[in-house]
């Protein structure tokens, strides 16, 4: 047992805490992922880490709370995002691409002043790579109420989502507003991409975002299994993580340990790269280059909706 | 302004602006922004590994940038490439993370490996950013015709045998040239916005392919030259003012396609369609 859990895991409370704050952020995460991979939305999910990046460096600035600038920042994002366009394929990941770069500018604006200002030290490193050891367990009721929210928003509209990312005949038929979806929808993903950002730092927040939904729409056939599939790889990555960097302080006895984030990453890549394996191998269902079967399904499920 | 430390920026800087607008405007042509984001981005990670075994950053940034480049083509063959570039570049931070955590490295520094420290190029710094642009410009040029033909006319493309995912690994092998060319010097962030903004800007006004890319060169070269004196002037991060100046050229430009299109309907002003330069 003490092989595999170093003295102290359970009875440490950041590291309860941690555990808790891991969980629910890797659930939201991954529900949210997987309408973000099934609508081939990862540069616009990646995007906002980034902007979030921004609002939380905006935060350490003006001393507010982190996690308010990463959502703040996140949701302004998805919104200038929205206004430049994203209704055409080629121009939305130019919209996507000049909103991250302009953030990412005025980040290392703020970032600069942090650490001149010399109020913050190590602001940079905190902001960009997390700990999710540090977190304020006072902060973990609003960590739990946003992800209602985001929850909340992705199940009222899922359906919707779905079929908007199918084709914009089907929506408009069905007088769906579809800039209205695609606004609703980049909100969920602003305030999951900023849960996870306390988690794992807001650059590395992408992976959760995208690793365990990726993963899972290859592995599975239908959108409630993927879910499901996505929320479980999601926490047994995170938790995982969380467990080789507790313990990492034991095995490298020269420094602090590695970062909770480098494992958690590293897990979930390994889990995709693993997911096309054994998709290959056992040769359950399509090529993987064709439509995802979600999607498929989907298609098949407005049908009968619609007839 | 012009003496001393800042002569080198100058020279840097406009080195970087040619390579940066050339690349770029295959960059929005081919709405590869996602990549182009993602390789320099995932690129730092090798220079803070290679400050860690203490050997040449630029040899760490060159293999990561080059490892990322074949690792998205490769297994962009079998999954989704939007995924499979956002997974390659949190897996390479990742890594950036952990070596910056093994080393007892100060901030600062992964600061400007992140945002650029062009104020503080040294003189020795300036002969490889010039033999690796002259590779980039030299490997652009060789594949010009293949790399506009594929990305206007795909089809047409693949009908005259042209092999579109070769040709795209292909073109993320300059990405990454220029990558390890301009991250030690302007940062793994400016470099993005330097290939975007101008070059959107610059095919908003035309559209045609020769003057859109000498257009977009243009452009980056005000946008870096400005950016150099204003960051000169306030100390304030020069990476900041070049992305807020490419943002402001893409509103100019798309504020001109809007304009021109509404005097003359026919044209889409925002897309190169021609092949004529």
């Amino acid at each position: 047992m003490h092989f595999l859990f170093e003295p102290g895991f359970f009875s440490s409370a950041p590291v309860r805490t941690a555990l808790v704050i891991g969980a629910v952020t890797a659930v939201v995460s991954a529900v949210v992922g997987v309408f973000v991979v099934v609508r081939s939305q990862s540069f616009a999910g990646h995007a906002l880490t980034d902007v979030a990046t921004t609002g939380g460096s905006a935060a350490y600035f003006f001393g507010l709370s982190p996690l308010l600038g990463f959502i703040g920042g996140g949701v302004l994002g998805a919104g200038a995002m929205n206004l430049i366009g994203v209704e055409r394929e080629r121009r939305r990941d130019l919209a996507t691409g000049i909103v991250l770069g302009t953030a990412l500018g005025v980040a290392a604006l703020f970032l600069y002043l942090d650490t001149t200002n010399g109020a913050t030290t190590g602001a940079t490193q905190q902001l960009l790579f997390g700990s999710i050891f540090t977190v304020d367990p006072s902060t973990v009721p609003l960590v739990l109420a946003l992800s209602v929210v985001a929850l909340g928003i992705v199940v009222a509209i899922n359906r919707p989502l779905l079929i908007s990312s199918l084709s914009a005949e089907l929506t408009r038929a069905r007088g769906i507003n579809l800039r209205l979806v695609a606004v609703l929808f980049m909100i969920a993903m602003a305030v999951s991409v900023g849960l996870s950002s306390i988690a794992v730092g807001s650059i590395l927040s992408t992976a959760l975002l995208i690793g365990p939904a990726a993963a899972a729409v290859r592995l599975t056939k239908s959108m409630r299994a993927s879910l499901a599939l996505a929320a479980a790889l999601g926490v047994a990555t995170t938790w995982l993580g969380i467990l080789f960097a507790y313990d990492s302080f034991y095995w490298i006895t020269s420094s602090q340990g590695l970062p909770v984030s480098f494992f958690i990453v590293s897990l979930i890549f390994i889990v995709y790269l693993l997911s096309g394996l054994t998709f290959a191998r056992l040769g359950f269902g399509r090529a993987s280059r064709s439509r995802p079967s979600v999607v498929r399904r989907a298609s098949r499920d407005s049908h009968e909706v619609g007839a | 302004m012009f003496s001393g430390f800042m002569v080198n920026a100058w020279e840097v800087g406009t080195m970087v602006a040619v390579v940066g607008g050339v690349v770029g405007f295959f960059v929005v042509l081919r709405g590869s922004a996602f990549p182009a984001h993602a390789i320099p981005n995932g690129a730092f990670a090798g220079a803070a590994g290679a400050n860690l075994i203490a050997v040449n950053p630029l040899i760490g940034l060159g293999v990561f940038s080059f490892g990322a480049a074949l690792g998205i083509g490769a297994l962009s063959r079998r999954g989704r490439s939007d995924a499979v570039t956002a997974l390659a570049l949190v897996m390479m931070l990742a890594l950036g993370a952990a070596f910056l955590s093994l080393s007892t490295q100060y901030e600062p520094q992964i600061f400007s490996l992140l945002f650029g420290e062009i104020l503080g190029v040294s003189s020795s710094e300036i002969v490889p950013v010039v033999v690796l642009g002259v590779v980039c410009m030299v490997a652009v040029a060789a594949l010009y015709r293949p790399l506009l033909l594929s990305s206007i006319a795909p089809d047409i493309a693949a009908a005259r045998g042209l092999r579109p995912l070769r040709l795209e690994v292909a073109f993320l092998v300059i990405i990454a040239c220029a990558t390890t060319m301009t991250v030690p010097v302007v940062g793994a962030l400016l470099i993005f916005t330097l290939m975007l903004g101008p070059s959107a800007a610059a095919q908003c006004f035309t559209n045609r392919a020769g003057r859109a890319m000498f257009g977009s060169v243009a452009i980056a070269l005000v946008t870096i030259w400005l950016a150099l004196a204003c960051a000169y002037e306030s100390n304030w991060p020069v990476g900041f003012y070049v992305s807020v100046f490419s943002a402001a050229w893409y509103g100019i430009g798309r504020g001109y396609a809007a304009w021109h299109s509404r005097r003359r309907p026919a044209r889409d002003a925002s897309r190169v369609t021609t092949l004529a330069s």
